[in-house]
């Protein structure tokens, strides 16, 4: 499901002198439908740089990304939004929402852009709501005035949304309590269950060890001192 | 799938100085692309070049019609031209009083471009104007006021109905939340995104406001003395800049 | 002979002004520009009219004019002199003997035949001024007719009075082609203008000539549920009684006494000479 083939990535500061910086070379990756892959590695390592790479976030400079067939790395943007409106999930740390819109409208806003008829997409967002514990009085309001944890929850919420036949997770299970925790550990099950490519990132080990089944370390990718 | 609009190499010059030059690309429907620039980057130049109300120096404007598949609108017939422009073109103002009739009642302003494609039954006018005020979330008992007695954001969304009335397939739009309380253009912003959705719009959207593309714009163009200098997929290029010019566009931007 | 060209203007300007006029009658409807003169009375008197009267009328003719209907008042009277005196053209009250007759503000009752003239004085030839004051765009919208905008009027009329409460100068589209501002005649008058006389409109101030040729189609502009009406006061006249035509309201004192009267004194007054009498009638006889 997603196949990454020589990936290279570096950064170009043209307001700081035109540096140019190597962080990432020769990644290669493979996830297989069904299967979690964690990305490990130290900070700074590149593991989030890798994961937006494949969300298109961040241009690769080279090589290739195929999820579900499309390369994401010479694709039109129109391409890449059809991937990440269809096949493709990502739950990042942060929240980005227009203000003021209410909750369930956040959540369900993928399914909403997928076509889905708006009391089914929102009876939707309500059952992942209630299963992550966010109290239904705050589903009218705008999650920008929640907590740090709260936010995630809703953030989460809306990553599982849609069934993605790919999915990246940056930091799931940061900043949640032990029950909630949980709930966010079976989510990532039932989606392998459902054939999902996970890709993850998670500093919580033990979350770590019951949802990956294999783990790449970043640091192999990283450009050898280029002197 | 077929673009539903195509520049190809617009140019405009204004005597020695660059209004735009070389501008190309293609919008497919259901596309929202924000074009981004400081003041004189000639984003401006070109969204008026496109949406008919200037002409480019050379270059194609080509739109995918109802009837006669892809035309450059450039060198069709002006009165075709305006036609688009009253029924599948839409253009909002940055200033809601260029857009709007201020001496005409909120269900005329709307019920101007029914009327122009013929609608002549004055009740079904007034109801699909009813409808579309409470589409734009304005209280139906204001009707019959006119815009002069609407706030800033009133007349945002009052001008937005008016243009949307003719289910329009482009539309095109000059620093929509400019002038505008930063609660309101939080407001404006959410309606705009439910419409593009629910409607299928394409749209170009025209701003200085990186913050307003992130959240509308699925595509970025950034405009620099006329010529563009970088484009692809927002978040792409607002994360990851790879020119030097969005690069500091970017990181010029204040953190709240 | 007066000491006056015939009819006041010079040769070549009347040229000018039937060229203008001519135009105006093979587009009808259409707001023909012209180099509108320098009249002896104000603008608003009706210089336009006059300068089109003076383009028209021949030795021969039998001058007619009319303010609101009325032969008697200051307007018409002074017109009238005016040609009299530049002209030497036969005058008369008459509807039926007038060749030429210039109007401000009524079509005259009897209705016209072939061979006679309509003079109209008009103050603002643009009907879409009232929306759309730039005239390079109003223009554009005639020549590309966009006129929808016209509809927005009548459109805000019912939203704010319940009906389409434009009672004078109500727009009609010409031939199915150009929307006209028939001047401020009642809209009583308005189906009146497809008519066997030649109608021809002059705007002084303005600089515009427009035209309607015999028999020309002329719609008055309405909404499916809101049709057309050539409304008039629910009254017959109390001189002569008339029931069908344009009532002036007249107010006799100060305890709240009216009587409403044609607003057409020729035809008024031929009626009552006809032996017909209104509901007051008597006391006029008495």
């Amino acid at each position: 499901m997603i196949e990454i083939r020589d990936v290279s990535k570096e950064f170009t500061l043209h307001n700081q002198g035109s540096a140019v910086i190597p962080v990432m070379a020769g990644a290669s990756l493979s996830v297989q439908p069904g299967e979690c892959v964690g990305l490990v590695g130290s900070s700074g390592a590149g593991k989030s740089t890798l994961m937006r790479m494949i969300y298109g976030n961040y241009l690769a400079a080279g090589g290739e990304i195929r999820v579900g067939g499309v390369d994401v790395v010479s694709a039109e943007p129109r391409e890449i939004l059809a991937l990440r409106r269809e096949r493709l999930g990502y739950v990042s740390q942060f929240l980005r929402v227009v203000p003021r819109v209410a909750t369930l409208d956040v959540v369900a806003e993928p399914l909403l852009a997928l076509g889905v008829a708006t009391a089914q997409a929102h009876g939707r967002a309500a059952e992942l709501l209630a299963k992550l514990n966010i109290p239904e009085r705050l589903w009218s309001l705008s999650p920008t005035t929640f907590s740090g944890g709260e936010q995630q929850r809703v953030n989460i919420a809306r990553g599982f949304a849609h069934d993605y036949p790919a999915l990246l997770l940056d930091e799931p299970t940061a900043s949640l309590d032990a029950a909630n925790r949980a709930v966010v550990l079976e989510l990532i099950r039932a989606a392998k269950a459902h054939g999902a490519a996970i890709v993850g990132i998670f500093h919580d080990e033990a979350a770590r060890d019951v949802v990956c089944d294999r783990v790449v370390d970043v640091a192999q990718f990283t450009p050898q001192a280029a002197a | 799938m077929t673009p539903l609009l195509q520049v190809k190499d617009v140019t405009k010059m204004y005597g020695q100085r660059i209004g735009c030059r070389g501008v190309g690309f293609d919008l497919y429907p259901g596309e929202v692309m924000g074009i981004v620039g400081e003041s004189g980057s000639g984003k401006s130049t070109l969204l008026n070049c496109m949406a008919g109300h200037m002409a480019p120096d050379a270059g194609e404007v080509v739109f995918h019609t109802r009837d006669r598949g892809p035309v450059d609108t450039v060198t069709m017939s002006e009165p075709e031209r305006r036609m688009l422009g009253r029924t599948d073109w839409a253009f909002v103002h940055q200033h809601a009083r260029d857009g709007l009739r201020m001496s005409v009642s909120a269900g005329g302003n709307i019920g101007e471009r029914l009327m122009a494609v013929g609608a002549r039954h004055y009740g079904d006018i007034r109801t699909q104007a009813e409808d579309w005020l409470g589409r734009v979330e304005i209280d139906a008992a204001r009707l019959d006021d006119r815009p002069t007695a609407f706030s800033g954001g009133m007349q945002q969304r009052l001008q937005i109905a008016r243009n949307l009335v003719t289910g329009p397939r482009l539309v095109f739009m000059d620093e929509p939340t400019g002038g505008l309380d930063v609660s309101v253009q939080a407001r404006l912003l959410d309606l705009l995104r439910g419409l593009v959705r629910d409607m299928g719009l394409s749209a170009i959207i025209v701003t200085h406001d990186l913050a307003v593309v992130r959240l509308l714009a699925d595509r970025l163009m950034v405009m620099k003395d006329g010529h563009v200098v970088e484009t692809g997929l927002t978040d792409q290029v607002l994360d990851d800049p790879q020119h030097g010019y969005t690069q500091l566009l970017v990181s010029s931007v204040l953190q709240v | 002979m007066s000491d006056y060209n015939f009819a006041y203007l010079d040769e070549q300007t009347k040229r000018m002004i039937r060229r203008a006029i001519l135009k105006g009658l093979a587009i009808p409807g259409y707001q023909v520009p012209f180099a509108s003169r320098e009249m002896p009375m104000p603008y608003g008197w009706g210089t336009g009219g006059v300068q089109v009267s003076a383009a028209v009328l021949m030795p021969d003719d039998v001058f007619k004019v009319i303010d609101q209907g009325a032969d008697d008042t200051t307007n018409a009277v002074s017109i009238r002199k005016f040609f009299e005196r530049t002209a030497e053209v036969a005058v008369t009250e008459a509807t039926t003997e007038a060749t030429v007759i210039q109007t401000r503000h009524r079509i005259p009752e009897t209705p016209l035949t072939e061979g006679q003239v309509l003079v109209y004085q008009v103050p603002i030839p643009e009907p879409l001024r009232f929306l759309e004051p730039r005239e390079t765009e109003t223009r554009k919208m005639h020549s590309l007719e966009e006129y929808g905008l016209m509809h927005v009027k009548l459109y805000e009329d019912i939203a704010r009075h319940g009906q389409i409460a434009t009672s004078y100068a109500y727009p009609v589209k010409v031939e199915g082609r150009y929307v006209m501002d028939p001047s401020p005649i009642p809209k009583f008058d308005n189906p009146k203008m497809e008519m066997a006389a030649i109608q021809l409109f002059g705007a002084g101030r303005e600089q515009r000539i427009y035209a309607l040729p015999p028999y020309t189609k002329v719609v008055s502009l309405d909404f499916e549920d809101y049709p057309f009406e050539a409304s008039k006061p629910d009254k017959a006249c109390d001189l002569c009684g008339a029931e069908h035509s344009y009532l002036d309201e007249v107010i006799t004192d100060d305890q709240g006494g009216r009587m409403f009267v044609c607003s057409d004194t020729d035809y008024c007054a031929s009626r009552r000479a006809a032996g017909h009498r209104g509901a007051l009638a008597a006391e006029d006889a008495a």
